[in-house]
C-alpha cells in the first residue's frame, strides 16, 4: 500500500478520477498543510460544521467536480473544483478526544473551502 | 413499490409509500416512466447485494496484485472483476495490524451502494452519523468490535464525491481457502468498518 510518509512535495500516490470539466486551477499537492474556512454560509454545503476552522493535511487529490453548492441552485457547478481528502488528527478536532493520539479523520473538501495553512501541529 | 411478500398482508400505507404511489402513478399517467421501467430499476437494486463486496474482497486477499490495484484505483479494479460501478468513484481502505478503517457519512448516507446494496437503518441513523466520529471506539464496541488501544483509527466521513470500501484483514486460519470459501466470511458490517469477518 503506497504510504504517506515525506512532508511536502511528494507526488500524489493516489491516482485521481480524471474528467474532461474546466476546472478551477489545482492549488494545494499532497502532504501539504491545509485549513478549513471558518465560514457559514446558507444553502447546500457539502463541508461539514465540525470541521470547519481545523486544520489538517492534503492526503490525495479526487480529481475536480462540479461544485455541489452550485448545482444545489440549479446552476452548472462549473468550472469544477478539485477536491480532496484531508487528514486531521482527531484529538485536534475533538476537545478532549479520547483515543489514539494519533487516531485521524479523513473528510473531503472542495478547495475553495481551504486556506493554506503554516503552522504544524505537533504528531502531524 | 411493496414487496411481493407483503402482499395479503394487509396494512395501511404510511405517509411515504403513498407518496412514493401517487408519484409512480402520475408519472405513469403521463408517460414519463413506465411501470415496466420502474420495475426493472427495482429489480436492478434489489440485486446489488453485500455479496459483490465479498467477491472484491476475496480476490484481494487471495492475489496481491489485485490488492495492489484495487487500493490503487477501486472503480477499475472492481469493473475489471465484471462488476459495474457506474458513476461510483471507490476509495478502497485498508485495515492493517495497525490501522482499523470505518466509513460514515455524517451529512446524509452516502454508500458504496453498488457494492454493498442498500444502506442499513442505522447507517443513515443521526446516532451512528454523529457519534462514529467523535467516539468511533465507543461505536465499534456496540457493534461488538473491540479495537486494541495500540491501534490507530482512521474515520473516513464521505462528504462528496468518492465511495468507500473498507478492505478487513484476511482472518487466521484461512490458508488454501477458494475465493468462493473466503467471501463467505465477509459480512456487509466488516467491509463498512464497524465489525470483522466472520472467523473461520
Amino acid at each position: 500500500m503506497p504510504q504517506v510518509s515525506k512532508r511536502s512535495g511528494a507526488p500524489s500516490p493516489w491516482p485521481q478520477y480524471p474528467n474532461d470539466l474546466p476546472s478551477e486551477p489545482v492549488r494545494f499537492a499532497p502532504l501539504e498543510r491545509v485549513r478549513v474556512r471558518m465560514s457559514a454560509p446558507l444553502g447546500h454545503i457539502r463541508t461539514p460544521f465540525y470541521i470547519r476552522g481545523c486544520s489538517g493535511t492534503i492526503e490525495r487529490l479526487c480529481g475536480s467536480f462540479p461544485n455541489p453548492e452550485e448545482l444545489a441552485q440549479q446552476r452548472s457547478g462549473l468550472p469544477a473544483q478539485p477536491l480532496y481528502r484531508v487528514r486531521f488528527l482527531q484529538k485536534n478536532v475533538w476537545h478532549g478526544y479520547r483515543g489514539h493520539p494519533a487516531d485521524v479523520i479523513e473528510v473531503e473538501i472542495f478547495q475553495h473551502w481551504l486556506e493554506k495553512a503554516d503552522t504544524r501541529t505537533r504528531d502531524e | 413499490m411493496s414487496d411481493r411478500r407483503e402482499l395479503g398482508k394487509y396494512q395501511p400505507l404510511s405517509y411515504f409509500q403513498l407518496m412514493e404511489v401517487s408519484l409512480r402513478e402520475l408519472l405513469v399517467e403521463k408517460g414519463v416512466v413506465t411501470e415496466q421501467a420502474v420495475q426493472t430499476a427495482l429489480e436492478s437494486v434489489r440485486s446489488r447485494t453485500p455479496e459483490r463486496g465479498a467477491r472484491v474482497v476475496a480476490r484481494a486477499w487471495v492475489d496481491p496484485r489485485y490488492k495492489a490495484s484495487l487500493l490503487e484505483n477501486g472503480t477499475r479494479a472492481v469493473e475489471h472483476l465484471g462488476l459495474e460501478l457506474p458513476a461510483t468513484k471507490l476509495v478502497v481502505v485498508e485495515n492493517t495490524p495497525a490501522v482499523h478503517n470505518v466509513i460514515v457519512c455524517t451529512l446524509c448516507s452516502c454508500y458504496p451502494r453498488m457494492l454493498l446494496g442498500i444502506p442499513p437503518e442505522w447507517y443513515k441513523s443521526r446516532n451512528y452519523r454523529s457519534r462514529v466520529v467523535r467516539e468511533p471506539r465507543a461505536v465499534l464496541a456496540e457493534f461488538g468490535t473491540k479495537i486494541p488501544k495500540r491501534v490507530r483509527i482512521r474515520v473516513h466521513d464521505s462528504t462528496a464525491d468518492m465511495r468507500y470500501l473498507v478492505l478487513p484483514m484476511r482472518p487466521k486460519g484461512t490458508e488454501g481457502w477458494s475465493e468462493e470459501r473466503l467471501a463467505s466470511l465477509v459480512t456487509r458490517d466488516c467491509m463498512i468498518g464497524v465489525s470483522l469477518p466472520k472467523r473461520p
